[in-house]
């Protein structure tokens, strides 16, 4: 028995440097997304919007068609990539100011008309590249620089549950929130995204992974800790689990 | 070419869009062209084309923006507040280079205004009206046949450049019914192929990717420098205009899309009189026809522009003349269209 040792990472990445700041999620997820893409054979079909943020180099990271949409548009980027092209595979990135503030709209329209795209979804609580401020879901008590003294439900309301949102809405097929903070989670997390993946291509509707992540620089903290604050802070703010499953096991 | 039939002109602007090989139209229903949002409703399923109704302008002009990045022909149509909604999507779609035909039947504002008819986007549409340094071709239509052989004419120039065409036309043309005679449908096959650049799945080629962004300066510049090179030959080929009764004027009146239709009884009405008047009218108010009009002003004692709006394409027509002659300017706003009568007293008034 031979065995081949594969050094190479996967297709579906560009294999140019990723930039995101030490202990940042970004790069995990990036490498999931090709991981998926790669094993279920669709790279060269593929289509992705980028967004506006850390993450709008994205484009550049994965070896596929990409564009980068207008803050919180790439919903309906994608819906118009989709149905102009329905045989090929669009997902949409985007962070938690571009999906849960200014895209608010565009993300709860496009998977209320069950719009055939997968969009995965990092929350990391804060404003990553404009430095550090309030996000949507921005957890209460929690001081960013647009909220020095923590924020209060009384003057910027409570932190905004996207998943629980999405989920009432019947064109989902497929919705969950994960983290990626540790091993195990890493793998289960690349199960959810290839369902997100599924739920398109098995012609189902709208599937959306949201990944809780961390943002060390603008949170403050080193990459370890980040990771601890995450799971002490982050979660039992934002349950984990899926929400919905039209996808049903791989068989 | 078909027989003449009688059609309202949002309609006979969708019609043209879909025999020019348009297949995909986003938009939102905003009155004084909801019929043409609802024209494409009940026709594109009938040539298996896309509707889909967004749920805002910004939805619409963004799904607009993703399926023109996959190479396809697509159209959004919108009236004044709601052509202002679109200005991110317009922008980016510019800094992408991706051909896009939008439709703005103009309303009288600003703010909600109203929903008679106006000219008083001009600045937006000729201008910029989004972020940055970028051009559209801009079409003022006279007719309903005019916006017809426009509309057709817009997609092919759009996918010439890779680059926006805006029809500008107001609630008067949106609202009227002419007889019009409509082109052939376009074969598909033999639409200009985008497959050099266009997002359709990177099967055996290296990716393709659209943007109107770089974090460089430098590489913006570039970009930026290579629009203008595109502006400059659309400035050099695109130019159209029609002159009525200039050739021995004294006085031209500039006026563009309905105006410019009215202002040919006025040109009458006025050498009745015994005045030596004639007509400029811009087609393209993008890249506008300043040449012809210097011209003009070599001949001419007088300009006079009259616009739906409180002067906007006056200032072209200034910068044109270039202080050779004086110009003169009349208009009615907030959705009133000026009679030829009150348009004919005021050039009385200037001579």
């Amino acid at each position: 028995m031979s065995y081949k040792i594969k050094l190479k990472g996967p297709e579906a990445l560009s294999g140019k440097e990723f930039t995101y700041c030490p202990g940042c999620h970004h790069g995990i997820v990036h490498r999931l997304i090709a991981e998926v893409i790669d094993e279920l054979g669709i790279r060269e079909k593929t289509l992705m919007v980028a967004p506006v943020g850390c993450s709008v180099f994205a484009y550049e990271f994965f070896d596929v068609d990409g564009t980068v949409a207008p803050h919180g548009r790439a919903p309906a980027v994608a819906t118009g990539m989709k149905r102009a092209m329905p045989e090929n595979v669009v997902f949409t990135y985007q962070g938690d100011g571009d999906l849960a503030a200014i895209g608010t709209a565009e993300i709860i329209h496009a998977a209320n008309r069950g719009e055939k795209i997968t969009t995965i979804f990092i929350n990391n609580a804060i404003y990553g590249m404009t430095g550090g401020q309030m996000a949507p879901t921005t957890l209460l008590g929690m001081k960013t620089t647009t909220s020095p003294y923590g924020r209060s439900a009384e003057n910027e309301g409570y932190p905004l549950h996207m998943a629980e949102i999405l989920s009432n809405l019947p064109g989902v097929a497929f919705l969950a929130r994960t983290k990626v903070n540790k091993p195990q989670d890493v793998l289960k997390t690349k199960k959810l995204i290839k369902k997100a993946f599924l739920a398109q291509i098995e012609g189902k509707g709208f599937g959306m992974v949201e990944v809780l992540s961390t943002c060390p620089t603008n949170w403050g903290v080193p990459p370890v800790e980040a990771n601890k604050w995450l799971e002490e802070n982050l979660v039992p703010e934002f349950p984990l689990g899926v929400y919905v499953d039209k996808v049903g096991d791989e068989k | 070419m078909a027989e003449k039939v009688m059609v309202k002109g949002t309609e006979a602007i969708g019609e043209a869009a879909i025999r020019a090989g348009c297949r995909l139209y986003f938009g939102y229903p905003i009155t004084p062209q909801s019929e043409l949002t609802e024209y494409m409703s009940r026709r594109m399923p009938q040539v298996d084309g896309v509707f889909l109704q967004a749920e805002s302008e910004v939805a619409a002009v963004n799904m607009l923006y993703g399926a023109a990045s996959t190479g396809h022909r697509v159209m959004t149509s919108t009236s004044s507040p709601g052509y202002s909604l679109m200005q991110e999507g317009v922008s980016y779609i510019a800094g992408a280079e991706l051909p896009v035909v939008f439709v703005n039947v103009v309303r009288g504002g600003p703010g909600l205004g109203d929903i008679q008819p106006a000219q008083s986007d001009y600045f937006q549409a000729t201008k910029g009206g989004g972020h940055g340094d970028y051009r559209l071709v801009v079409y003022g239509p006279e007719s309903l046949q005019e916006a017809v052989e426009l509309t057709e004419k817009a997609f092919d120039v759009a996918d010439e450049y890779r680059n926006p065409v805006l029809i500008l036309a107001d609630g008067l043309l949106g609202q009227m019914m002419e007889p019009v005679e409509f082109p052939e449908y376009r074969d598909l096959n033999t639409l200009p192929d985008h497959s050099s650049w266009a997002m359709q799945g990177a099967k055996g080629r290296e990716p393709h990717k659209i943007t109107s962004f770089d974090i460089n300066e430098h590489v913006l510049e570039q970009m930026n420098l290579r629009y203008q090179e595109k502006y400059k030959k659309i400035i050099e080929k695109e130019q159209m205009w029609e002159e009525y009764k200039t050739e021995d004027a004294d006085i031209i009146i500039v006026a563009y899309g309905t105006m410019g239709r009215i202002a040919k009884t006025i040109v009458n009405m006025a050498r009745e009189k015994g005045v030596k008047a004639g007509l400029l009218r811009p087609i393209t108010l993008w890249p506008f026809p300043y040449e012809i009009i210097s011209k003009l002003a070599d001949q001419a004692k007088l300009f006079f522009t009259v616009e739906m709006s409180m002067g906007q394409m006056v200032e072209d027509v200034k910068l044109a003349v270039n202080g050779k002659k004086p110009v003169e300017f009349y208009g009615r706003t907030g959705g009133v269209v000026p009679t030829p009568n009150e348009v004919l007293a005021k050039l009385m008034e200037l001579i």
